[in-house]
Order: structure tokens, then C-alpha cells, then sequence
């Protein structure tokens, strides 16, 4: 037999504990996707219970379902138009009040609902008692308590969702707040207009309507507008109706509404609500007293985020060694297997490096989000927004997003990801776009091997000052975005602080890993085709005479490594040319022959006037387009044009010398260290870019936007220079 | 005496008198349960002075000052 299907939507306030019970219903049955259209994640799971297949979405969480932010137009939207079968709604049962407020805005919407009172042990731990019967017949909904964390209660939650699909249950009764005499009167008066077309009260409910408009909800009145003629008729009598109760209350009655609803409720908890002894210590409390503090506050929070550093990039460079080892490993592997020749080139220098490029920084990416998901998941990250926002207010953005701009320094594909932590969609894109802003650790070998070369003792200070430019000019190109493309009022900083909580594991464990597996997903395929291009245009066209395996060079610095090892092994069983030329270190010139005939070397030589008032040669022109890859290729790419060897790294000195004598001079060399700062940091971001903001349009914005600023930038610094006597 | 809460210091409470300010900015305050009548604890201001924590309704929330400049207060006394 086939199960029956039924739509269940989970709706609660944020820290309500809504994601836990998602869990517990769901486990690790989900499927995390976004909304269509906006960049907000949208859950869904199933679970099978009593002949019934369960389809919960998990809504954004939100306060309220006006429809000011996009997290409510969405909530909203799923539940007027789809119409699921329940409505849950996760209430913190220690936090009644204000959590109760959405409860009256989903009465008021007419759907099957049950509430939720979850956390049910941390209420009961501060003395509060909870009558759920009577409460349940107040509001005219079954009431349930649950404790997320220790799956208590989610059996029971099914129990009822069948209930009530079954309409088996006993409580769910219509109810109507009560606005008062006037409020009412105009609430009927729209209605009377509304119910002139039954249609329109088989789709929605008419109250729910009235109300709406009465609020100055433009959603509602664009729905309403579609209606056509009668819909203009509702309009005029709302306006009318607005006009006669703003002169009645000297204020807006969208204020009123929100007064009365907040008057029920505290009607509603006179009677239900009982909180007894005294209460005990509030060990959340003292905690935050420690935590923001006024002296140890920022020694506290540089101490966590020095810690999250060193997890994610320290602890995270081991796994990244045996991955890049491994994939060396599979890179030899497969040379020894395969006959020489393009397939052969192309499996290993474009997809196994491409691919293996992109899943280094798996372990980064899930260190990072599990320390991410602990300071969430623990209520720090909302202690950290409130300590850090008076600083990153003076760039116009919100205190949350401080931790995504520190994580670039590290690497800026999680970081990107890490902004999802923000509320605002307008404040997510802003600290997206400035993200690359922050240097990465993949363009320190570029700057080291720089400022090694051309500035001696001073190398650390001139590096200092990329990392500074870097930082002045996020904030310049904030400021800049913030009065142009995100103008508007901002939203105001009503942030809750939610107490200190302890994480369970699973939740961690969760969070860590649905965005490790989007990260996996999506990435790998941009950058397999991206690798794939790469190495295409710097392999062909083929030079009969040249060992081709050479333009596979600027692959990824892994390839080299996967070379070094095949170099190793093939001295007894393998016989390719290349290898042997590899071996005598004669193949230099042959590499550099192929890569500036391929079509890569050609597009380097072609853009390179573009790059000449930036005192860009060719070859540097080449790395420049080669480091839109990846930002360590760059030093394998001019390793190969300066003919100092495939083999280098940033400290090899045979580099140095060859650069050294190659006519640049520490102006142009730090102009190259300012344009591998500025612009796109590789492919894998603005692969990430495209996907957190769920748009082609902000990844390609961000590639012209940071090329433009990069060669203005660079064209300064140069051309300042020479006129400033550093150009020689 | 009506005062904006940003003129009430840590560990003092009053009772909101009025929400100025207008539109979203205004809506928002209120569905968190800015509204008149209730009573607000300062519990904290951050360490550089900016944002204010504040006790509303029982559960913590923070505010800008400018935003709290907003809210005008009846000072509660011996709090």
C-alpha cells in the first residue's frame, strides 16, 4: 500500500529550536536547497508515520510574517499559496511571549496549526508552568510540549500531525482575535467589499485579508490589486478604512494591530502561565557578563577566533597533505597505467588536478563550519555580532559580518559561505562582494616570492602593507556599495541574544555537513569545467616537437608534485620522452616553447598591451591569467615563462635570479603583488559567489568589478611610482 | 519624566511611553515586542558602548543606540 502524502511546514522563531526538531523528525533524510529566486535555504525532509508519508519544510525562521524581510515574504508565500496540510509551529516555551506572536499572525491566516512548546525543560527549570490545555483551547490549537535536544516528545508531535489531517482532533476550533470596536468595524467593511466575489474567499481567508490591508501590506495589496475590478474596490474601501482609523488613533493601525495581538497574548498568559519559587541562578546570564565583558570582551573573542583559526587552517593542513598526496598519488597511478597522449593529459592534468584542487579544501571548509556551527549553535555568534558591530557599523554593515571577512583571510570560498550567518540579504551580498577584498593564504606564495625577490630585509613590512591595502579598500568599496547599489534604510539592529545553550553533537554534525556536501556538489563541477578549459588553452594548439604533457603545467601545483613523483618511479619502467627530458632538466625550454604558443600563452601576449601601463611583460600577463585558476599558480606559471624551472616554489632562488634579471623592478613587482590582491581570487570563489547569492549576474560582477578596481589600482601605484622616481 | 533609553544606564529600567521613528524600522521594533507599556532592563552596553543589550519581555535583545534613541522611556526609579 501506498502511503498517503502530506505537507507539513515548520515555522517558529530563530533560536526557537526549530532546526532541532527538524532533525529529529527528519534526520538525515534532507534535502538542503534555497528558495527560488533568493538565497534563502530552504530544508526539506521526509519521515513515514502511521501510513503517512511526511513531507516537513522547514521555513526561515522569523519573528513575525509581515512582509518586511525576505525570510518572512517567503515564509508567507509558502504558506498562502501551497497551502500545506499542518502548520507547526516551534514555540520557546521560556519565551512565550513574543514567541506567541507569530502563533496569533498564523491564527489569523486560518491554517491547521499546532504549537509547539519546545525547550519545555529550560522553562520548567526557571519556574515557569505551563498550562497547555487551557492554552490550547485559548488559541483554539492542540498544544504539545518538547524537549529538541533530547528528543523528547517528537513521537507524540506525529501523533498529533496525524490527528489532525485526520481531522480527529478535538481542540483545533477557529478562533478570532479580538481588535476592539472600531478596528472590527472597518475589518467588516473590507470584508463586505472582499465577499462581493466568493471566489476570493475560497482562496484566502477574508479576514486574514482585511487585516493585511489594514496593516499597509504592499504584498497583499499587489495581490489584491491582481484581482481587477473588485480588487480596486477593496483598495479603495482599505484606504478609506485606514484614513478613518488613523484620525481615530492619531497613529498608524498596523501599530494598533501589533498592540492588541500583544494585548491578547498577555491576556492569554495572565491564565496560563504560572511562574513559581524562586528562580535559580541564571547561569546563561553570568556567563555573558564574563563573555562582554568590557575589559576581557575582545581578549576573550580575538582568543575564539584565533582558536577557529588554527582548527580550520592548522589542524585542517593535514588532511590537506594526505589529500594532496593522494591525488598525486592517483595522478602517477594513472601515468603509468595509460598509454601517453592527449586523453591521458587531459585526465590527469585537467580533471584529477582540477578536481583534486577543488576537494583540498574539503577539510578547511568542514573544520571551519563545524567551529562555525559551534558559535551559532552556542548563542556566541550573536555575543560576537554585538561586540564587533560598533566597528563594522563605520563600514555600514552589520556586526555579523565580521567573522566571514576575517575567515578570507584564511580562504575566501568558506568565508563566502560563512556570510550566511547574516540575516539580511542585502548585508549577505555587501560582505560577499568584499570578501576576496581580504587576502587569501593561496596569494601568499605569490607575495613572498615577490617582496623576497625585490625587497629583501623590508619583504615582511612590503607584505604588510598588501594586507592593509587590501583591508582599506574593502572598506573603501563598502562605503562605496553601501550609497550605490544597497542604498535604502537599513535594517534596524534588533538582534536577539539567545541564552548560552550546549549543542548536541547530531546538530553540529548536521550543520557541518549540509554545507561541506553543497560545497562539494556545486563546486566540483564549475571547477572541473574550468580545469578542463584551462588546461584545453594552454595545451593546444600541440607543437609536434614539443612534449605536450608541458602545458599541463600551470595545472595545479599538485600536478607538479604528481610529476615529480612519476619522475621518481618511471626510471626503471617507463620510457617517455618527456620524463627523461624532465629528468635532464632540459625540458624548460620546451615548456616554456609550448606554453607561449598555446592559445593561453597567445592570449597572454594578445591582453598584454591592456597590462603594459601596469608594467606588465607578456609572461607576467600569461601568470596573471593562468592565476585566475587558482592564486599559487601564478609562481608555477612565471616559473615556467622566466624558464627557472616547472619545478619552483616561492623560495626557490633560481626564480629570483631569473626575475631578478628580467628587467622588473620592485615597482612593477609590487604593482603584480597589488593586482593579484585586488582581483577575481580564483575560480572556485566565484563559483561560490554565483551560489550563495543564487545569481550569475553578482559572480560576474564581482569578476569585472574586482579586474576594474585591480588595474585602476595598479595603474596608480605604477605610474604614481615612476613619477615619484621608483621605477628604476 | 519621558527620556529616550539611550539615556538609561546599565542596570537601570523604564517603561516605554512611545516608539518614534516610522515605517519598518518602527513595525520591526514593535513586533519584537517594543510596545507601550512594557518594561525594559539595560542590562549592558558592548564593550565599545554601542550596541545596548536589553531585557525585554524576558528574553535579551540589542539595540543600537541610535536606534534606542528612538524609544522614549518613563524612567522607573529605585531600580
Amino acid at each position: 500500500m501506498k502511503e498517503e502524502s502530506i505537507i507539513i511546514a515548520l515555522t517558529g522563531n530563530p533560536n526557537s529550536g526549530k532546526t532541532t526538531i527538524f532533525n529529529n523528525l527528519t534526520g538525515t533524510r534532507q534535502h538542503v536547497g534555497n528558495w527560488p529566486g533568493v538565497t534563502v535555504e530552504k530544508k526539506e525532509g521526509t519521515v513515514v508515520h502511521n501510513g503517512y508519508r511526511l513531507r516537513v519544510v522547514d521555513l526561515p525562521g522569523t519573528y513575525s510574517l509581515t512582509a518586511y524581510s525576505i525570510e518572512e515574504i517567503v515564509a508567507r508565500r509558502f504558506l498562502v499559496d501551497e497551502k500545506p496540510d499542518v502548520v507547526v509551529d516551534i514555540v520557546d516555551a521560556s519565551n512565550l511571549e513574543r514567541n506567541l506572536y507569530l502563533a496569533t499572525q498564523l491564527i489569523e491566516l486560518g491554517v491547521k496549526l499546532i504549537l509547539v512548546l519546545n525547550m519545555a525543560d529550560v522553562a520548567q527549570s526557571r519556574g515557569h508552568q505551563i498550562d497547555a490545555v487551557s492554552l490550547g483551547k485559548l488559541l483554539g490549537v492542540p498544544v504539545i510540549f518538547t524537549v529538541g535536544t533530547k528528543n523528547v516528545g517528537i513521537k507524540d508531535l506525529l501523533d498529533r500531525v496525524v490527528e489532525v489531517v485526520e481531522d480527529r482532533d478535538t481542540v483545533s476550533r477557529h478562533i478570532h482575535i479580538s481588535y476592539g470596536h472600531e478596528l472590527e468595524k472597518e475589518i467588516k467593511n473590507i470584508q463586505d467589499v472582499i465577499w462581493q466575489d466568493p471566489s476570493i474567499g475560497e482562496r484566502f481567508s477574508t479576514r486574514w485579508l482585511a487585516v493585511k490591508l489594514l496593516e499597509n501590506d504592499t504584498a497583499v495589496q499587489e495581490r489584491v490589486n491582481s484581482f481587477g475590478e473588485i480588487g480596486k474596490q477593496i483598495l479603495a474601501q482599505a484606504e478609506a478604512s485606514r484614513e478613518r482609523l488613523t484620525e481615530f488613533y492619531h497613529d498608524d493601525p498596523e501599530m494598533i494591530l501589533t498592540d492588541q495581538r500583544y494585548g491578547f497574548i498577555s491576556g492569554a498568559l495572565k491564565e496560563v502561565l504560572k511562574v513559581t519559587g524562586k528562580t535559580k541562578i541564571d547561569l546563561s546570564r553570568q556567563v555573558d557578563l564574563i563573555l562582554t565583558n568590557r575589559i576581557l570582551g575582545f581578549p576573550i573573542f580575538i582568543f575564539f577566533i584565533w582558536a577557529m583559526f588554527q582548527v580550520t587552517f592548522t589542524l585542517g593542513a593535514y588532511p590537506m597533505e594526505w589529500i594532496d598526496a593522494g591525488v598525486s598519488w592517483l595522478g602517477a597511478i594513472m601515468t603509468g597505467l595509460m598509454p601517453p597522449g592527449l586523453v591521458r593529459d587531459l585526465l590527469i592534468d585537467g580533471v584529477i588536478a582540477g578536481v583534486g584542487s577543488v576537494v583540498i579544501f574539503l577539510p578547511n571548509i568542514m573544520l571551519l563550519f563545524f567551529c562555525i556551527a559551534l558559535f551559532e549553535d552556542t548563542g556566541y555568534l550573536a555575543r560576537a555580532a554585538f561586540i564587533m558591530d560598533r566597528v563594522m557599523h563605520l563600514i555600514g554593515l552589520h556586526g555579523k559580518s565580521f567573522i566571514p571577512l576575517l575567515m578570507g583571510f584564511g580562504c575566501n570560498a568558506p568565508a563566502i559561505m560563512a556570510a550566511r550567518t547574516l540575516e539580511s540579504e542585502r548585508d549577505r551580498i555587501l560582505t560577499i562582494l568584499i570578501n576576496p577584498l581580504m587576502s587569501c593564504s593561496a596569494r601568499l606564495p605569490v607575495y613572498v616570492l615577490l617582496a623576497g625577490t625585490f625587497f629583501g630585509a623590508s619583504a615582511g613590512n612590503v607584505i604588510f602593507s598588501i594586507y592593509g591595502l587590501g583591508i582599506a579598500l574593502a572598506i573603501t568599496m563598502g562605503k562605496l556599495f553601501r550609497v550605490t547599489l544597497f542604498r535604502g534604510d537599513t535594517a534596524p539592529f534588533v538582534m536577539e541574544l539567545p541564552p548560552y545553550r550546549v549543542p548536541t553533537l547530531k546538530s553540529l554534525l548536521i550543520h557541518m555537513w549540509d554545507r561541506s556536501k553543497i560545497f562539494l556538489k556545486k563546486m566540483g563541477g564549475v571547477i572541473l569545467v574550468g580545469s578542463i578549459l584551462i588546461w584545453f588553452l594552454g595545451a593546444f594548439p600541440r607543437h609536434l616537437e614539443v612534449p605536450a604533457n608541458y602545458g599541463g603545467d600551470k595545472g595545479t601545483t599538485s600536478d607538479i608534485q604528481a610529476k615529480e613523483v612519476t619522475s621518481e618511479s618511471s626510471e626503471q619502467m617507463d620510457e617517455s620522452p618527456e620524463l627523461k627530458a624532465a629528468e635532464k632538466g632540459e625540458g624548460q625550454a620546451e615548456a616554456l616553447a609550448t606554453l607561449s604558443q598555446s592559445y593561453l600563452g597567445r592570449l597572454g601576449q594578445i591582453i598584454q598591451p591592456v597590462f603594459a601601463p601596469l608594467g606588465f611583460d607578456w609572461r607576467t600577463s600569461v601568470a596573471v591569467v593562468t592565476g585566475f585558476v587558482a592564486k599559487e599558480i601564478v609562481v608555477s606559471t612565471l616559473g615556467v615563462l622566466y624558464a627557472a624551472g616547472t619545478d619552483v616554489n616561492e623560495e626557490s632562488e633560481a626564480l629570483r635570479l631569473s626575475l631578478r634579471g628580467s628587467g622588473m623592478t620592485p615597482l612593477g613587482a609590487y604593482t603584480l603583488m597589488a593586482f593579484v590582491l585586488i582581483y577575481v581570487p580564483c575560480l572556485a570563489t566565484v563559483a561560490v559567489i554565483s551560489r550563495e547569492t543564487n545569481s550569475w549576474k553578482w559572480a560576474a560582477f564581482s569578476i569585472v568589478y574586482s579586474l576594474a578596481l585591480a588595474w585602476v589600482v595598479s595603474f596608480l601605484i605604477y605610474q604614481g611610482g615612476k613619477l615619484l622616481g621608483l621605477g628604476a | 519624566m519621558i527620556i529616550p533609553l539611550s539615556e538609561l544606564r546599565e542596570g537601570e529600567r523604564g517603561v516605554i511611553a512611545r516608539v518614534n521613528g516610522k515605517g519598518r524600522f518602527r513595525k520591526r521594533l514593535q513586533e519584537m515586542g517594543f510596545i507601550k507599556g512594557a518594561e525594559v532592563f539595560v542590562e549592558k552596553y558592548a564593550p565599545l558602548r554601542d550596541p545596548i543589550e536589553l531585557v525585554l519581555k524576558g528574553y535579551h535583545v540589542s539595540l543600537r543606540v541610535e536606534e534606542a534613541a528612538q524609544i522614549m522611556m518613563e524612567k522607573l526609579e529605585n531600580s
